[in-house]
C-alpha cells in the first residue's frame, strides 16, 4: 500500500505539494488562535520550502520522481524541436514499423513451428534430380502407393503422414444449390493423432480412416473454416457436404490452433487420402510425405532406406515405360532421396517467398539504419549545441550518470513513440502485404498473431534501436568539459564521426535504391513482355459439369454465348493459356526415340487462333471435322524443334502416351509462338481438338473447358454475371467455376515480381529521403558551427568557392566512399538475388548508374540550403552579436 | 523544555501513543497534547513533527483524511491503523527496556 502510494505520488506531484501547503496552513491558522505570536509561529514551522521538500520527499518514491523529471523534462526537449522530433519519430516509425512488418511474414511463413506436438522431430522427403521434363529441380510430391511402402519400411522409426495439395476448390453443401469455393486437402488418418491435435467438436480421423479406398466419406472442418461458414453451430456434425463425385459426412471440427502443413494456407475441409481418385494410381504423384521421426532415431540411415524403397518402386513402375527416352527414365531413377527437417511445415508460398522476404528483410534493415543514423547525428548535433546546459548542470553538481541519463530519457521518449507509430505501421501493413500475394481465386493466408515473439522481436529493436541512437550523444552530453563550455568555446561535434554516418547512410541508400532499379527492371521486363496472344477484352469461363458431357453440348453453349449481346468471339480450351496448367509427353519423329524434352499440348476449339490473336504462320486452323490425335497445329518452337522445319505443314509425328502407345498427329497448321503456363518459358506447344472419337465411334465426353469470350466492351468483366448465367441456362450440368480475365492470368504471373518492386521502391524513396534529410541536416549544422570562420573568410574577401569549399569538402568525401562501398556492395549482393530477377543483370551499367545519379541529385538538393546560407552570411551582423 | 528530536524514536513514541488514547488528531492538538502531557517538560518542533506525521503514514502505522473545520480551512487528521497499533506495542516495549536500562548504568556507575 505504502509503496504504491509512493508510485501513485510521484504522478500527482503538484497535489501532493498542494496538500502539504494546506497541513501547514492549517497549522499555523490554528497555532496563532490558540494565542500564538504570528511571526514567532511561523518561524517555528521553518524555512517552508525546505519543509516541503521534506515531506515531498519522503511521500514519494524518490528514484521515480527523478525519472519522472528527467522523461518531464526530455518531453519539453522534443517540443521544443518540434520538427525535428517530428521527422525523426516519422522517420523510426516507418522504419521500425517495417522492420517488424517483415519479422512478422518472415516468422508466420517460415520461422514459427507448427502449433503440433513435436515439430522439431518432422521432416520432409522430396526427390531432387532430374525431373521427366529434363529440367533440373526438386520435388515433393509422391505417389501414394510408393508412400505406402515407405510407412510400412519406416514403421517403429517414424510415422509418415501423408497429406495432399491443398487445393481451393468447389464444393457444394446438399441444402443450397450454390456451389461454392473451399480450400480442401487429403490427409493419413493417423495424422490428428500424431500431430496431437485434439477435436473442438465431434471426432478426428483415426488410421482407421485408412484402410479401405472409398471406404471412408468423412470431413473434418477447420476451426477457421467452421467459424467462417457456420458460425460455430456445433449442429454441423453430421451435414453433409458434395466434393468432386463423392458425398462426405461432418464428423468433426479440428483444434482452433492448427490451420493445416502449409504456411500461406489456412485448410477449410480435411478429407482422408483413401477418398481421392488417385489412391491406388503408381504415376500420379499428389501427395506431401512427412514423417515424424521417433525419438533416438537417427535420420540418414532412415533417409537411405526410404530412398531404397522409393528406387525399387520406380524401377518397377518404369520398367514397362516405353513412351520416356532411356536418358530420361535414368535420370528420374538417379533422383536422389531428400529428407529435411520441417518444423514449420512446408508449403509452395515458403519456396517461392523465403528469398523474396529475406531481400526485403535486408532493404528493411538498410532504412532502419539510415534512420538511426540520422537520429543519431541529429542528436549529437544537438547534444553539442546544449554543451553549454551541461556545462552548466555540471558545474552545480549534476552527476555525469545524471547527465547520460538525461540525454537518454529523450532517446528513449522518442523510441517509445517510434514504437507506437512502428505498432500502427505494422498492424498495417504486414496484412497489406500478404493481401498482395493474391493470385487469382487463391489468395495468401498467412496467420500473423501479435503474440510474444513479436512482442519480443519489437522489444529488442526498440532497446537496441535506443542504444544505437542513444548512447553517443548521451556519452558526449556526460563528457562535456565545463571551463571550456562555459567561456563560451564551441564544441564541435566530432565532424569525422558525423561525416562517416553520413556515407553508411549513402552506401546503404545506394545499396537499397540499386536493389529496388533490379525488381523494377525485373517486373517492367516481365509485364511489358508480348505474350503471343492479345489479353484485350477477353473473359475467360472456366466452366465444368458433373458427369461429363458431350463435346456437342459444349458447343452448343459456345454458341449459345456468341450470339449473346456484346461478344465479339467465343472458343473454347482445356484451360487457359498462363493458367499455370500443363499436359505433356515425349515425340518421337520418323519412328524414332522417344525425346528427352517434352511438347505440351492443349484442347482447343476451332477459331481459337482467332480468338487469342495468335497469328497463322501457315496452313489451316481446325475444322468441327477434324478430331483427336489425326489434326494438329504446332507452335513455331514446336516446328523447330522437333521437325526442324519452318513450315513442316503435311509432316507426321508421333506423341507416346502413358501406357507405351502412340498417337499419330499430322500437322496441318503452324502457328506464332505464345507462351502457354508460364511466361518465363517458351514451350513447344501442339494444339489438338476437342473431338476424339473413341472405339464405338461415340466423342469422348468433357467434363472441364474454359470458355474464352472476347467482348466488345472495353471491360471484359461488365458481362461476366450474364455470360455466367446464360452457360447455365443453356445446360443445367455446366457450372461455371471461375470467372477471370486473360489480364489478371498474365497479373499473377508476376504477383512476386510486383511485390518485390513495390515494396523496393518504396524503401527506396524512404531511404533516399531519410539520406537526404541527414546530409541536410548535418551540412546545416556545421554552416552553424562554422558561422564564426565563414564570417572572416568573407570580410577578409573571400571568393565563393572558398567559402563553400571547407563546409562541402568532408562530406563530398564522404558521400563517393559511401557511394563506392554502397556499389561494392550492390555487387556482391546480385549473386544472392539472380533467383528473383529476370533478364536483368547487376553489372548492366544503367543499372548501377541510375542510383549515383539520384544520390547526386538527392546529394544536391540536400546541400543547397546550407550553401546559400554559407555565402549569405554577413560578417558584420555577426561579428556584432558575438 | 527538551526538544524531543534528540531522543531517538520518542517522537514517533508519543505520537502513536497519543493517537491510540484519542483518535482523528491533526498536527497542532497533537503538538499540544504533547507538551501539556509532559507539564510543558517536552516539546515536538512543527519541523520535525510533520515530517514525522508523514513518514509514518507512508509507513502505514497511521492513515490520513481531509475533514472540513467549522472556520472553512481543512485540516488532516490522524489515526492508528492496525499495523500502528502493533508498532506502538514494539516501540513502548523497547522504550521501556532502553529507559529501564540507562537507569541501570545511572545507578550504578
Amino acid at each position: 500500500m505504502s509503496l504504491w502510494s509512493r508510485i501513485a505520488n510521484v504522478f500527482r506531484g503538484d497535489r501532493l505539494n498542494r496538500e502539504i501547503e494546506e497541513e501547514y496552513a492549517s497549522h499555523l491558522e490554528e497555532a496563532i488562535l490558540a494565542g500564538r505570536d504570528p511571526t514567532e509561529a511561523r518561524q517555528a514551522l521553518g524555512n517552508a520550502l525546505h519543509r516541503r521538500e521534506e515531506s515531498h520527499d519522503i511521500r514519494v518514491l524518490a528514484w521515480l520522481d527523478t525519472l519522472r523529471a528527467d522523461v518531464v523534462f526530455g518531453w519539453r526537449q522534443l517540443r521544443r524541436n518540434r520538427v525535428t522530433s517530428a521527422a525523426a519519430i516519422l522517420s523510426l516509425s516507418l522504419s521500425i514499423g517495417a522492420c517488424t512488418s517483415a519479422f512478422r511474414l518472415i516468422d508466420a511463413l517460415l520461422w514459427r513451428p507448427l502449433p503440433i506436438a513435436h515439430p522439431d522431430r518432422l521432416y520432409v522427403l522430396s526427390r531432387r534430380g532430374m525431373g521427366f521434363d529434363n529440367r533440373p529441380g526438386e520435388w515433393d510430391s509422391w505417389a501414394y502407393p510408393d508412400f505406402q511402402l515407405m510407412r510400412a519400411a519406416a514403421k517403429g522409426q517414424a510415422d509418415l503422414i501423408a497429406v495432399s495439395w491443398a487445393v481451393r476448390s468447389d464444393v457444394t453443401w446438399k441444402t443450397d444449390q450454390e456451389m461454392e469455393k473451399a480450400v480442401v486437402q487429403h490427409v493419413s488418418g493417423s495424422m490428428f493423432p500424431t500431430f496431437g491435435i485434439r477435436p473442438a467438436v465431434g471426432r478426428l480421423f483415426t488410421e482407421n480412416d485408412d484402410r479401405v479406398p472409398g471406404a471412408s466419406p468423412y470431413a473434418v472442418l477447420s476451426w477457421d473454416y467452421w467459424s467462417r461458414r457456420f458460425g460455430r453451430d456445433p449442429a454441423v456434425i453430421g451435414r453433409t457436404l458434395h466434393y468432386g463425385d463423392s458425398v462426405f459426412e461432418i464428423v468433426g471440427v479440428s483444434e482452433k490452433k492448427f490451420t493445416g502443413t502449409e504456411p500461406g494456407t489456412v485448410i477449410d475441409i480435411f478429407i482422408p487420402t483413401m477418398m481421392h481418385p488417385g489412391v491406388l494410381r503408381q504415376d500420379m504423384t499428389w501427395i506431401r510425405t512427412l514423417a515424424v521421426v521417433a525419438p533416438g532415431v537417427s535420420v540418414e540411415p532412415l533417409r537411405a532406406k526410404l530412398a531404397a524403397i522409393n528406387y525399387a518402386f520406380e524401377k518397377r513402375r518404369l520398367s514397362g515405360e516405353t513412351g520416356l527416352s532411356q536418358e530420361t527414365l535414368r535420370n528420374v531413377l538417379a533422383n536422389q532421396v531428400r529428407m529435411e527437417p520441417a518444423p514449420t511445415g512446408t508449403s509452395g508460398m515458403q519456396k517461392e517467398y523465403s528469398r523474396a522476404l529475406a531481400a526485403i528483410a535486408i532493404l528493411v534493415v538498410m532504412v532502419l539504419l539510415i534512420a538511426c543514423f540520422n537520429v543519431a547525428n541529429l542528436m549529437t548535433a544537438q547534444s553539442a549545441s546544449r554543451s553549454r546546459e551541461m556545462a552548466l548542470r555540471v558545474s552545480i553538481g549534476a552527476g555525469r550518470f545524471r547527465l547520460m541519463r538525461l540525454v537518454l530519457a529523450e532517446s528513449t521518449l522518442l523510441a517509445l513513440f517510434s514504437a507506437l507509430g512502428g505498432a500502427l505501421f505494422s498492424w498495417w501493413s504486414a496484412p497489406m502485404v500478404v493481401r498482395m500475394i493474391n493470385p487469382a481465386d487463391n489468395p495468401a493466408r498467412l496467420i500473423l498473431p501479435a503474440d510474444w515473439r513479436v512482442l519480443a522481436f519489437g522489444a529488442v529493436l526498440i532497446v537496441s534501436v535506443v542504444l544505437f541512437f542513444g548512447l553517443l550523444p548521451a556519452l558526449r552530453a556526460s563528457s562535456v568539459e565545463p571551463i571550456g563550455a562555459l567561456k563560451g568555446e564551441q564544441v564541435p561535434a566530432r565532424s569525422t564521426l558525423m561525416n562517416s554516418m553520413i556515407a553508411a547512410q549513402v552506401a546503404f541508400c545506394f545499396l537499397v535504391l540499386f536493389v529496388a532499379g533490379l525488381f523494377v527492371a525485373t517486373f517492367e521486363r516481365l509485364s511489358n513482355k508480348p505474350t503471343g496472344f492479345s489479353a484485350d477484352r477477353l473473359l475467360l469461363l472456366e466452366t465444368t459439369s458433373h458427369p461429363p458431357q458431350a463435346v456437342g453440348y459444349w458447343d452448343q453453349v459456345e454458341n449459345q454465348l456468341r450470339a449473346m449481346p456484346g461478344v465479339e468471339r467465343v472458343s473454347q480450351a482445356s484451360w487457359p493459356l498462363l493458367k499455370g496448367f500443363g499436359w505433356n509427353d515425349s515425340i518421337s519423329v520418323n519412328n524414332g526415340p522417344p525425346s528427352v524434352d517434352l511438347a505440351y499440348f492443349l484442347n482447343v476449339s476451332p477459331g481459337f487462333f482467332a480468338t487469342m490473336r495468335i497469328p497463322m504462320l501457315a496452313g489451316r486452323d481446325f475444322r468441327a471435322s477434324d478430331t483427336y490425335p489425326q489434326a494438329a497445329i504446332v507452335n513455331q518452337m514446336f516446328a523447330r524443334k522437333f521437325l526442324h522445319d519452318d513450315n513442316p505443314v503435311g509432316r507426321s509425328f508421333n506423341k507416346s502416351s502413358d501406357d507405351g502407345s502412340y498417337e499419330r498427329m499430322q500437322v496441318i497448321g503452324v502457328v506464332a509462338d505464345a507462351y502457354y503456363s508460364d511466361i518465363r518459358t517458351m514451350l513447344p506447344v501442339v494444339f489438338v481438338p476437342f473431338h476424339h472419337p473413341l472405339n464405338q465411334g461415340t466423342l469422348k465426353p468433357i467434363s472441364d473447358a474454359t470458355f474464352i469470350v472476347r467482348t466488345i466492351q472495353r471491360n471484359p468483366l461488365v458481362a461476366a454475371s450474364q455470360l455466367r448465367q446464360e452457360v447455365g441456362r443453356v445446360r443445367p450440368e455446366f457450372r461455371v467455376t471461375d470467372v477471370h480475365t486473360q489480364k489478371e492470368l498474365i497479373e499473377a504471373q508476376t504477383i512476386r515480381e510486383r511485390m518485390l518492386a513495390t515494396l523496393a521502391v518504396f524503401f527506396g524513396v524512404l531511404a533516399i529521403l531519410l539520406a537526404g534529410i541527414g546530409l541536410y541536416g548535418v551540412l546545416f549544422y556545421s554552416v552553424i558551427q562554422r558561422r564564426r570562420e565563414i564570417g572572416i573568410r568573407i570580410a577578409l574577401g573571400a571568393r565563393a568557392a572558398q567559402v563553400v569549399r571547407p563546409v562541402v569538402a568532408g562530406i563530398s568525401i564522404a558521400t563517393a566512399l559511401g557511394a563506392a562501398a554502397g556499389l561494392a556492395l550492390g555487387l556482391l549482393s546480385t549473386h544472392y538475388l539472380e533467383s528473383l530477377l529476370y533478364q536483368v543483370k547487376g553489372s548492366d551499367p544503367i543499372q548501377l548508374a541510375s542510383p549515383c545519379l539520384i544520390i547526386l541529385v538527392a546529394a544536391i538538393v540536400a546541400a543547397a540550403p546550407a550553401i546559400v546560407r554559407a555565402l549569405y552570411i554577413n560578417p558584420v551582423e555577426l561579428l556584432r552579436a558575438e | 523544555m527538551a526538544l524531543i528530536d534528540s531522543l531517538q524514536g520518542a517522537l514517533e513514541l508519543l505520537v502513536l501513543t497519543l493517537l491510540s488514547r484519542r483518535p482523528r488528531l491533526h498536527g497542532h492538538p497533537i503538538m499540544t497534547a504533547i507538551a501539556e502531557n509532559s507539564d510543558e517538560v517536552l516539546k515536538a518542533e512543527e519541523g520535525s513533527l510533520y515530517p514525522a506525521l508523514h513518514r509514518m503514514e507512508e509507513a502505514g502505522w497511521i492513515r490520513a483524511e481531509w475533514v472540513k473545520r467549522e472556520m472553512g480551512r481543512r485540516s488532516r487528521v490522524y489515526e492508528l491503523t492496525k499495523a500502528g497499533k502493533q508498532q506502538l506495542a514494539t516501540k513502548e516495549r523497547r522504550w521501556q527496556m532502553v529507559t529501564a536500562a540507562v537507569n541501570r548504568v545511572l545507578r550504578t556507575a
